[in-house]
């Protein structure tokens, strides 16, 4: 019987610091056995619990995009004993990697439309693997216009700055960085909430428009109303949420809202499908 | 299914040549409780009580268990690898168990094997079960079995139940498994004549239970709107949060997963936990999304009242044992709040 609990055994093939505050870090894992490659077959949106032994499991977005082959991709906040120890492992470390877990979002239902991807702080990695999925020669196509708006506290809090770089280089993706502040001369982004900047940037709500959604509650609770007044309705609202998880696979009992469970059913859930459930993340 | 007599001369003899093909579990007075537990060789279940303190849960269920296990030794070449551990999934049996306790394992069984995920460890054990289920001739004041989807004599779920005659069992052996069970214990004494004795029993003992709840509209409730309800507060007032009423409830499932470490030993465990605690919720950052003990009183009597008859159309998680309401030291009881929910019209609030 398949065990779901077991963890893939891989190796740390990477570290780098992303943030100026040295509190989130990417990991670069490798399949200890190449063949469980096979089993971590994943869409962008799904995450993974990565197990530390002596330590435990955490639940964390994947960062990695499914054309991204020969490794998986987790960038991990600094908050708590997992993720702390994890912080203090190097490169060659054997952990393991439990997944891929939970839902995705709904690729299948946004072929053909545009996307609007607004994300905010540290919660940016799963967005990261759409980004670099929709881009992907194989997937272009097969979207409309697609646009981005990404912000953090401050230039260096901002992850991936390489790749947000090239992507603000290219013609088929619409990039709107931008800082909560900076007193950088040099910053030729934009400076504001991420609220303010989707008011100004992010194309109007039609049918053919879906918004991903995933940022802090603060972002996500001032944002919701630009997206109403931009004419998006509720579910053409993608969110992703996050809760305390232990096993992800809906049986410890920890992660629902109301009757959903979000390592499960969830973690993507539209606005509409929300608004029938208590909030209780 | 058949039904068999079994003289009450026959029975310890028949119990006795059982252990020999099954680890037997059977209540067993504890100090000034009866509670589920191996029967040592020899050893007869206690089945002069009413209702156990503990719910049976832990024959398929550990309240702790290891998963796996692994060593930190950096010499060893899995070092930092998890490993599955050899369990013991012989046949085994539980003898006495009540029929509501039997309904509680095919209850949670729903969550823990689906279409998607099995939990392996449950569902081996629950295959290598056998329930020879004691209906209850007496239930307590606090039963209330018969309006949550089940009864003193409910024969649906148990492999074989029993029936006290007096000077014999009447059984009806319901499954392949129940069948092999008496088979070895050397009970075939047919008694297809007397069925009609054990169905008579079986409404006398539904007549006797007088506690009743009514669930017909919690299906029809706005999930949030009975969230908001004004009689959280009252319900919650004065709950201590000790979890007793997750710890000994049937149908309860919710775990923790903890690893344990020894010098270079470790192990990933898995022990009860209770949606009482505030760190069952408790996110790294600091942010708890149930941030007091009125939304963790919601919580389990929303889950179990509806989040869980919305999610499985198949009743209520609760299956009316009455152990939460005897047992709860500030008397908090389900059947009330049942009613608080069941009748909660928004805007007419009156409890």
């Amino acid at each position: 019987m398949q065990n779901p609990y077991l963890p893939i055994p891989v190796r740390i093939d990477k570290a780098t610091i992303e943030t100026e505050d040295r509190n989130l870090k990417t990991f670069k894992f490798v399949y200890v056995n190449p063949e469980d490659e096979e089993k971590f077959q994943y869409k962008a949106g799904q995450f993974g619990e990565l197990s530390v032994t002596g330590k435990g499991e955490i639940p964390i977005g994947i960062a990695s995009s499914p054309t991204e082959k020969g490794y998986v991709m987790f960038t991990v906040n600094r908050v708590g004993l997992v993720s702390t120890a994890l912080h203090n492992m190097r490169e060659g470390d054997i952990m393991g990697i439990r997944g891929p877990l939970g839902n995705w979002y709904p690729w299948e239902r946004m072929e053909g439309k545009n996307i609007v991807i607004i994300g905010g702080g540290f919660a940016f990695t799963t967005l990261r693997s759409s980004i670099v999925m929709l881009l992907d020669p194989a997937n272009r196509s097969k979207f409309g216009d697609i646009h981005v708006v990404y912000g953090a506290r401050s230039p260096g809090m901002l992850l991936y700055r390489d790749e947000l770089a090239q992507w603000e280089a290219r013609d088929d993706i619409n990039m709107h960085i931008t800082v909560d502040g900076t007193d950088d001369p040099d910053w030729k982004y934009n400076v504001g909430f991420v609220p303010t900047i989707t008011e100004q940037k992010a194309p109007k709500g039609d049918d053919d428009t879906f918004a991903i959604v995933c940022g802090p509650p603060i972002m996500i609770k001032f944002t919701q109303p630009v997206l109403e007044k931009l004419g998006y309705k509720h579910d053409h609202i993608i969110m992703s949420l996050e809760n305390r998880m232990k096993c992800g696979i809906g049986m410890c009992g920890r992660c629902n809202i109301g009757k959903e469970f979000v390592c499960k059913d969830g973690p993507v859930f539209t606005l509409e499908e929300l608004n029938t459930i208590p909030k209780e993340y | 299914m058949r039904v068999i007599k079994i003289d009450k001369k026959d029975w310890e003899s028949g119990v006795g040549k059982l252990f020999g093909d099954y680890s037997l579990f059977g209540p067993v007075k504890q100090g000034a409780f009866h509670n589920f537990a191996p029967l040592e060789k020899g050893q007869m279940p206690d089945l002069d009580y009413v209702n156990t303190r503990l719910s049976p849960k832990s024959v398929v269920y550990p309240q702790c268990e290891t998963m796996f296990e692994y060593t930190l030794d950096e010499t060893q070449p899995d070092h930092h690898v998890n490993k599955e551990i050899a369990k013991d999934y012989s046949p085994r049996a539980v003898l006495g168990i009540r029929p509501c306790d039997v309904k509680a394992i095919d209850l949670v069984n729903i969550n823990f094997d689906n279409p998607q995920y099995q939990d392996p460890w449950w569902v081996q054990r629950r295959d290598a079960l056998t329930t020879v289920a004691l209906g209850c001739n007496n239930p307590c004041a606090t039963c209330f079995c018969t309006t949550a989807g089940t009864g003193p004599f409910d024969d649906s779920c148990a492999d074989v139940l029993l029936a006290d005659m007096g000077d014999h069992y009447l059984a009806k052996v319901r499954t392949e498994k129940g069948e092999a069970l008496v088979g070895k214990a050397g009970w075939s004494q047919d008694a297809a004549g007397e069925a009609g004795a054990m169905d008579d029993l079986a409404k006398q003992a539904e007549s006797k239970i007088s506690s009743k709840i009514e669930t017909g509209k919690l299906a029809s409730k706005v999930t949030t709107e009975l969230y908001d309800a004004d009689f959280w507060e009252d319900v919650a007032f004065s709950c201590i949060n000790c979890g007793t009423c997750t710890y000994l409830c049937p149908t309860c499932w919710c775990f923790d997963i903890q690893d344990e470490v020894q010098g270079k030993d470790g192990c990933r465990m898995r022990n009860w936990d209770t949606c009482m605690s505030g760190l069952f919720t408790l996110h790294g950052t600091g942010h708890n999304p149930r941030p007091n003990k009125t939304a963790r009183v919601r919580q389990r009597f929303m889950h179990k009242l509806k989040y869980y008859v919305d999610k499985y159309g198949d009743g209520i998680g609760c299956v009316g044992c009455g152990r939460c309401v005897q047992q709860c030291p500030v008397n908090i009881d389900i059947r009330r709040v049942c009613e608080l929910m069941n009748r909660f019209e928004p805007g007419k609030e009156c409890a």
